[in-house]
């Protein structure tokens, strides 16, 4: 299960309605071990695409080793899809590298309602989680 | 001296779970040919068939993404860190 803030949970909503329709990411980075997601750090997304994201890889480079010096880990990812369902794609399967981490997917494809998913993804496999949004 | 490499979570079944493993050449080709000596299967997950960096593999000499170096081709010393991160990425379909 993902625990998340409901502030952290509205700025992903935001980031992701703000960048629509391109695809927004970003990241929530914990502290190593803890499972609880904490500081919120939009990404920009290299492809600017409205069917691909992918980290700038100097950000990420930034960012992965601001982590590290802060014993953090990447505890939430996310990204949007925003004329699919919030369900990760085969692409998204096939790159995705932090088996530790929540894989979030918000779709923003309808103007009122924002789907909002959590998933493991390791070894290829897919396990969709409940969602528990905490005041 | 050597180079050190730093090894992102999702590679380090081939380092016996280390973070940091230590390689030696004179690029960053010789480098991933060395490390597969002591820790093998690992440059086939950095390099593809055809002999390039993979797509989805970000490789950083120092703090440079090094596909706006030389690639593979990337000149490395003694002292040197190298750095690999899997491309966070995705898309709809």
């Amino acid at each position: 299960m993902l625990t998340i803030s409901r502030s952290l949970y509205d700025k992903i909503v935001a980031h992701a309605r703000a960048d629509h329709p391109d695809e927004a990411c970003g990241v929530i980075a914990g502290p190593a071990g803890s499972d609880r997601p904490e500081r919120f750090i939009a990404m920009m997304n290299a492809e600017r695409s409205p069917t691909f994201y992918r980290f700038d890889s100097a950000e990420q480079f930034h960012l992965w080793r601001e982590m590290d010096d802060n014993d953090e880990e990447p505890v939430v990812i996310y990204h949007s899809h925003t004329a699919t369902e919030a369900y990760p794609s085969r692409t998204d399967i096939s790159y995705a590298s932090e088996p530790q981490a929540h894989y979030v997917l918000v779709s923003t494809r309808e103007e009122d309602t924002t789907e909002f998913r959590s998933y493991r993804i390791t070894d290829g496999v897919v396990t969709e989680e409940p969602v528990s949004v905490v005041e | 001296m050597a180079i050190e490499v730093r090894i992102p979570t999702i590679l380090r079944t081939y380092t016996d779970g280390a973070k940091q493993v230590e390689g030696s050449g004179s690029t960053l080709a010789e480098l991933f040919t060395d490390l597969e000596q002591r820790h093998g299967g690992l440059r086939e997950r950095l390099v593809d068939n055809g002999g390039d960096l993979r797509r989805f593999v970000n490789v950083y000499l120092n703090d440079e993404d090094v596909r706006f170096l030389s690639g593979l081709d990337t000149p490395v010393k003694d002292g040197d860190t190298v750095t690999v991160l899997p491309a966070v990425a995705g898309g709809a379909f």
